[in-house]
């Protein structure tokens, strides 16, 4: 097995399907020559050519809406995003069209879009370098949404999202591209080489659209999260000295349910945890889905913790990520509950 | 032609490694076209989409209609706000490379766009900028420790800390605020124009995209409200050949001028050495005025050079030839309007390493101050709860609940 980081994993993803099935496409901003911002494309317009990796003129829009028709013509697209601060003049594509297309047509014609964009903060790109709104496209009904927390999900992950014939959004928390990030930013950063899922295999092999991982088992609070926070969350449960469940939800849509039920009957405590805003976010979904699961199982009332109801301001970044101390003060509070 | 439909990928002339190649770009001999009056109709001065308009010979030497004839003292302002946008931009970006600040863009090689084209407006004029028009907030008197203070997003910073450095504002100075997504303020330059013409007010609106802007659809909406409503707007579209790592041919300009794209709308484009203050200056001049009195929008359509990297974030080695800029066949807007100047006998090399000097001066006193107000790492600091302010006009009771939890968190 190959030591990957979360970057040269998404590129071998798609290095492998490109390989695989001579109809992956991949395109979008500064994808092709230069091989992208994150160098997540690096080497693969050299590798396939021209005409299967590339660049796109600054249009989401555009990129998005043509990813549709030529998914519809038989290829299969893989949209980059630039960042998904900017995926929002993309957004009717994806929501009106992209979702719908199967549903309004009685099931006739589909597109099998990918959108892989970063999201996340923690790199000091202010308001819009650094926003996670996947709850956005969890809303919209339609669209497989997905965010892995490390190399080797992430290529799992990406290459079933490039096999499936569904849409899928696909996020990658940017902030851990390099290394698994405990929320500590005074801390030396950490390179994916001291982690095991670190290790990626070089071929093919796919992790599954709609299942959970329980990343850490536990027995007294389950603690439900994805993308960067999954790592926070192990940290700051060992700060609050609770033996915690982790469970990383990878893919909010398909949501995997039984897993998040089997382990709430557990515990009987649950923390919902995510970086994006609160209100409004998945984390309500996953809580109400989870109250509505475990009910007569819970000992305390689910807490959420999450970004605060603002952008994400760029001076006081720390203070609006939700850190090792603000999750592991709800994990407290839950633990203290009744 | 084949029997086969082809997909075309535009290519750039060159790329690392290989001679700079501009025989791409059309160039019109200095004062070779001519200046129509402003209530020309678009159909009868298609061209001035398609040649360019250049004011400033090889030899420095002004020619043609479009000269505006400036006095020395406003060449002299002229030269004084681009040798200081050029320090200014120098220092910032060391300070990005030391630490002090977490992003910069440099307008380096573009500095006649910003002054020649503000000087060019009315200071009621309203302007809606891109991030790489450091020069009009300059110009207008945003002032050098103010716009050090948002880079530093500390205590005087006037966007408190929320924004992502460069990202100014100045109500007062009539500059709309910067946004990161691009080309949004392209349609807010046009409604601000409707809204001035609703009110019967004579004031106009100017708003810049990157070439590479052009291709997102708020661009396109601008231009078909600004043609609908005829509003009193200048679109202007600054070609500097990249977008990032992609040229521009990548947003459509391999095969028409951008200063061409309103022309299926009836609007009328001119296209401009982005390098010859003067000719900036003057077909700047000609779009106001023909908003001023009814003739609705222009696009303007800037030809410069990006002479450094994209942002702090980016290394064009990467994608371009380093050398290119020193290629580029219209040359350097500061040298250019230093060799007019001194043709002229108003300037002198001495009196420009005088100017140089004073300006770094004035940039070093400023950044002095700046820090005084607090860094990224020293204090004092803005305070935190003011994060939740803003969000909407009265703090609701959601944030107030979060803002208390935060503050309660710190002990
Ligand atoms: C909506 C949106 N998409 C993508 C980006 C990322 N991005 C920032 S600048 C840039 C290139 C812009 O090039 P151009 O318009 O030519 O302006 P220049 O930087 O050359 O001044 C890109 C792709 C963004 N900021 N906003
Ligand atoms: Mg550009």
């Amino acid at each position: 097995m190959a030591q990957m980081n979360m970057i040269q994993a998404i590129n071998s993803a798609m290095d492998v399907m490109l390989e695989r099935d001579p109809t992956v496409i991949v395109m979008g901003q500064d994808v092709g020559y230069f091989g992208g911002v994150f160098r997540c494309t690096d080497g693969l317009q050299r590798k396939y050519g021209e005409h299967r990796v590339i660049d796109a003129p600054i249009a989401e829009g555009g990129i998005i809406g043509s990813a549709i028709g030529i998914g519809v013509n038989g290829l299969r697209p893989v949209a980059e995003i630039q960042f998904a601060d900017y995926i929002y003049p993309g957004f009717d594509q994806i929501a009106s069209e992209l979702a719908r297309l199967r549903y309004r047509s009685g099931g006739d014609f589909f597109s099998p879009v990918t959108i892989r964009t970063p999201c996340g903060g923690g790199i000091r790109g202010g308001q819009t370098h650094s926003q996670s709104p996947e709850a956005i496209f969890t809303h919209v009904s339609g669209i497989v949404t997905v965010m892995p927390s490390n190399p080797y999900d992430a290529k799992g992950l990406l290459i079933s999202a490039i096999e499936s014939n569904d849409p899928v959004v696909f996020f990658e928390p940017k902030r851990i591209y390099n290394g698994p990030f405990d929320g500590d930013p005074d801390k030396p950063a950490v390179p994916w080489t001291t982690h095991p899922k670190g290790e990626v295999p070089e071929g093919y092999y796919s992790v599954p659209l709609g299942a959970a991982e329980v990343v850490e088992p536990g027995s007294d609070i389950t603690i439900v999260t994805y993308g960067t926070i999954v790592h926070v969350a192990q940290s700051a449960a060992r700060l609050a000295g609770v033996d915690a469940e982790v469970i990383d939800v990878r893919s909010l849509l398909p949501l995997d349910i039984d897993t998040l039920r089997r382990s709430v009957e557990k515990t009987g405590r649950c923390l919902v945890a995510h970086e994006a805003t609160r209100f409004g976010g998945f984390g309500a979904e996953l809580a109400t889905t989870i109250q509505e699961e475990c009910f007569w199982h819970l000992e305390a009332p689910i807490e959420r913790v999450a970004g605060w109801d603002t952008p994400y301001p760029h001076a006081f970044e720390w203070q609006y990520f939700p850190g090792q101390k603000r999750v592991a003060a709800a994990i407290r509070k839950v633990m203290e509950a009744a | 032609m084949s029997n086969k439909s082809r997909l075309h990928i535009p290519q750039p002339s060159a790329r690392p490694g290989e001679e700079p190649d501009f025989s791409y770009l059309p160039v019109s001999p200095a004062g070779a076209v001519d200046r129509p009056g402003i209530s020309a109709k678009t159909r009868d001065i298609e061209h001035l989409a398609h040649e360019m308009v250049r004011v400033l010979d090889d030899d420095h030497q002004a020619c043609g209609d479009w000269d505006p004839k400036l006095e020395p003292d406003d060449l002299q302002i002229a030269l004084r706000t681009m040798v200081l946008t050029r320090t200014f931009d120098a220092r910032m970006q060391r300070m990005q490379r030391q630490g002090k600040i977490t992003f910069y863009v440099q307008s380096l090689g573009e500095e006649a766009v910003s002054v020649g084209q503000g000087m060019a407006l009315k200071p009621k004029d309203m302007l809606f900028p891109s991030y790489r028009n450091q020069g009009l907030f300059i110009l207008r008197g945003t002032g050098l420790v103010n716009m050090m203070c948002q880079c530093l997003s500390n205590t005087r910073d006037m966007c408190k800390g929320r924004q992502l450095p460069v990202m100014y504002h100045d109500k007062e100075g009539r500059i709309f605020s910067i946004s990161g997504n691009l080309a949004t303020q392209y349609p807010h330059a046009v409604g601000w124009a409707m809204a001035s013409a609703i009110k019967g007010e004579d004031h106009v609106a100017a708003a810049w995209v990157g070439d590479g802007s052009t291709a997102e659809a708020d661009f396109h909406h601008a231009l078909t409200f600004a043609a609908v409503y005829q509003a009193p707007v200048i679109l202007n579209v600054v070609n500097n050949q990249w977008a990032i790592s992609t040229f521009q041919g990548f947003a459509g300009g391999e095969r028409r001028p951008f200063a061409a794209k309103g022309l299926g709308l009836g609007i009328p484009g001119i296209r401009v050495d982005g390098n010859d203050l003067l000719a900036v200056y003057a077909v700047t001049q000609w779009a106001a005025e023909r908003a001023r009195r009814g003739g609705g929008p222009t696009l303007i359509e800037l030809v410069t050079y990006r002479g450094g990297a994209h942002s702090t974030s980016d290394d064009p080695t990467r994608y371009r030839p380093s050398k290119e800029w020193q290629a580029f066949p219209l040359g350097d807007p500061l040298e250019r309007l230093k060799g007019h100047m001194i043709r002229e006998g108003h300037w002198s090399e001495d009196k420009q390493s005088q100017l140089e000097q004073e300006m770094k001066d004035k940039v070093d006193a400023a950044w002095q101050e700046a820090i005084s107000f607090g860094t990224m790492s020293e204090g004092p600091f803005l305070d935190p709860q003011d994060m939740f302010e803003d969000v909407l006009e009265d703090m609701t009771d959601h944030l107030l609940l979060q803002q208390e939890e935060m503050l309660a968190l710190k002990d």
